[in-house]
């Protein structure tokens, strides 16, 4: 009887997973044909647009990140597309879920490249799931700009090559070192620093080794470097030997929930000098966490600050506010940066308009001024420009300054 | 002064260790069980400080004494519905149902909340003033008082009440206390009531201190506690606050030598150091097995 129980209810929830699958297949069939129809307007033919994809993280656990490079995508193609489009062609854009997966990831961008045929797409949010659709864009000839995807090895494989389709339009982790070195050398002359780093993350090891290598170039003395693991809960004992060694800078690179606790334990025992981070500390908790006061005379770096002055980013943060009612992050404006960076490159890609002659046209990219800074693409398809150091004032990010690579 | 620092900061933490691992040493004392669930009952008792302070906005001493009281209750709830009817199963029998209590209880919580942490709000003032040149902070001390203070108040209620007085019976002998007539199930009950309002109570004591709190926060401290426990002698009360002091020091001790990334090795270290050279603990006697 348990046996046939257990059949019954087996078949039953194979007979719905199916009939799932079916519909929602119907469903997004039905959906992006009648999505093609309204664009195309039935008088131009596919040719006449551009199709470009986004293989993005709209579920999952950092769906946070890819909903927002998604919002800030489709106010620029709607800008873009209001003005006219590129050379009086539309842009079509096809975004679709990766499940904030790395095989989910790798599978849609095979569906861009294979039938919806797009000429360049937005890859994944994280590095990790850009990572797993390089095959993919080098095998079908596809430029992927990533527009957050931090890590060395989106762009560069572990053989050093450059992954020749492969693109993004965040800086990557070592220079957040050297621009928060620069910063505390030259703005804030800080002789004697230490170093307090998450050693069981990639990400602060990486800045922890670029901060080091920079303010020593600079002239600095490390006078203690520490470590501790992610989920730890008790920094005091580490602390009071920071304190003991008497530094007037403090480098944390690390992310907002040990941070948090960092900073609030460091200010508990008298430790008072200037602390800094990176964009792992860019999140409301931190503020939660440490507290408003503790937070005083800490700074960040980070893509870009909302509150700069700069006209052409109070722009954005106008277009943004009007169309979503909401202050647009970091995220934001890369998704953003990284459509004007694709349009830029399409438009000097001439006339005809392939994965072929956009990557061409990418990696020729050259002094491009956008919102998260002045693009000028390296030989390893990383964009060198400014980083914005944020400081905390309250428990508010103010803009402090940029710093040029 | 540095030293001195050093020593505050890890009484702080030690007498959190502690806390914990009173609940541990008195049910193992009581019916041979290593209670894993314990950890989790102190996740919780976090949670409801928290809730009470943030959503019903309760002074932080009545939230406490809320979460001990509830925490009370989900103890004698475990005992009753997962511990009882193994009384006179293998001991490994319940020892795997306390490893999957503890499971149920930190997946039901993820399931109800998310995973992802909370930061308690500041109810204590965070003032810190110099003593010999050490910045002691207000919270250090309030945790070092409460901890006292309980600490004062388990000892009173095991030497100097009835219900203390059945629970020592019971745990030297249950059977003989049975048939003096002493009810050993409801003194089973209290004594899981008591250890885990003590973890509830740590809970809430964890969340001011050290801010972040999350579903699976208990993994970790319930596992040193349980180091603790069995540092002092499991079983021992007093060996319990002993070991979690100890310990909490010891700890500090390795971050402040400059080896913070072998704080969390040095806990367990000497579990099997003490396994090794003295399986009784600081304060056991050594006993002969009955046969």
């Amino acid at each position: 009887m348990e046996y046939s129980k257990m059949k019954k209810y087996g078949s039953m929830f194979l007979t719905s997973a199916l009939l799932a699958g079916v519909l929602a297949g119907c469903g997004s069939d039905d959906s992006s044909d009648s999505d093609k129809d309204s664009k195309d307007g039935g008088s131009t033919a596919s040719g006449e647009t551009i199709k470009i994809g986004g293989n993005l993280e709209l579920s999952g656990a950092v769906a946070s990140y890819g909903s927002s490079i998604n919002d800030g995508a489709k106010l620029a193609i709607e800008e873009i597309n209001a003005a006219g489009g590129i050379g009086g062609k539309q842009i079509e854009y096809i975004a679709v879920d990766n499940k904030s997966d790395n095989a989910e990831a790798a599978t849609a961008a095979i569906r861009l490249a294979e039938q919806e045929k797009v000429v360049a797409m937005l890859a994944p949010a994280t590095s990790g799931n850009s990572v797993a659709t390089v095959q993919v864009a080098n095998q079908y000839k596809v430029p992927i700009v990533t527009a957050s995807g931090t890590a060395e090895s989106v762009t560069v494989n572990e053989k050093g090559e450059v992954n020749e389709y492969a693109f993004r339009t965040c800086f990557i982790d070592p220079f957040q070192g050297i621009v928060a070195a620069n910063f505390a050398t030259q703005d804030l002359k800080a002789k004697k620093v230490a170093i307090y780093a998450d050693n069981s993350s990639d990400y602060a090891k990486g800045l922890a080794a670029s901060f080091k290598k920079q303010i020593e170039e600079n002239g600095g003395e490390v006078v203690i470097e520490e470590a501790y693991v992610a989920k730890d809960m008790d920094f005091k004992s580490t602390l009071t030997n920071i304190k003991s060694a008497n530094p007037d800078f403090v480098f944390i690179p690390g992310y907002y929930e040990e941070v948090g606790l960092i900073v609030k334990q460091a200010r508990e025992i008298g430790l008072n000098a200037p602390l800094m981070g990176a964009d792992g500390w860019d999140s409301p908790t931190l503020v939660d966490l440490a507290g408003g006061d503790a937070l005083n005379n800490t700074f960040i770096t980070n893509h870009y600050s909302a509150a700069d002055p700069d006209p052409k980013i109070q722009d954005f943060v106008a277009a943004f506010e009007a169309e979503y009612s909401s202050q647009p992050n970091a995220f934001h404006a890369l998704g953003y940066d990284t459509v004007y960076f694709l349009k830029d490159a399409i438009e000097r890609a001439g006339d005809e308009v392939t994965g072929e002659t956009i990557q061409k046209a990418l990696a020729e990219t050259k002094d491009l001024s956008l919102i998260t800074g002045t693009f000028t693409v390296d030989e390893k398809h990383n964009p060198v420009k400014s980083a914005t150091v944020l400081e905390f004032v309250d428990g508010k990010q103010d803009f402090k300054t940029k710093v040029n690579p | 002064m540095e030293w001195i620092q050093q020593l505050v900061n890890g009484v702080s933490l030690g007498s959190i260790y502690a806390l914990i691992a009173l609940g541990y040493t008195m049910v193992y004392g009581i019916i041979k069980l290593i209670n894993f669930a314990h950890g989790d009952v102190f996740m919780l008792g976090a949670f409801i400080g928290f809730y009470a302070i943030v959503r019903w906005d309760m002074h932080f001493i009545l939230a406490l004494l809320l979460a001990m009281l509830l925490c009370a209750i989900i103890g004698v709830v475990i005992e009753r519905v997962a511990y009882k009817r193994l009384r006179n199963s293998t001991r490994i029998a319940a020892l795997i149902t306390a490893i999957g209590i503890s499971l149920l209880i930190e997946y039901t919580v993820i399931f109800f909340r998310g995973a992802s942490p909370e930061a308690y709000p500041n109810v204590v003032p965070n003032k810190t003033f110099e003593i010999f040149g050490a910045q002691i902070g207000v919270q250090s001390i309030l945790i070092l008082g409460i901890s006292v203070v309980l600490m004062i108040l388990l000892q009173f209620i095991v030497h100097k009440t009835k219900i203390g007085k059945a629970m020592r019976a019971v745990s030297h002998d249950a059977d003989a206390a049975r048939l003096m007539g002493i009810n050993v199930d409801n003194t089973i009950s209290a004594t899981f009531a008591i250890g885990s309002a003590l973890a509830g109570a740590a809970g809430v004591i964890f969340g001011i201190y050290y801010t972040r709190i999350e579903p699976l926060m208990g993994v970790l401290p319930g596992l040193k506690a349980f180091v603790a426990a069995v540092l002092g002698g499991i079983g021992i009360i007093p060996g319990a606050m002993v070991g979690g002091l100890v310990l909490g020091v010891v700890e500090t001790i390795v971050s402040a030598l400059g080896y913070s990334l072998w704080r969390d090795a040095a806990a367990f270290v000497i579990l099997i150091l003490i396994l090794i050279l003295r399986p009784a603990g600081i304060f056991g006697k050594n006993t002969r097995e009955k046969v």
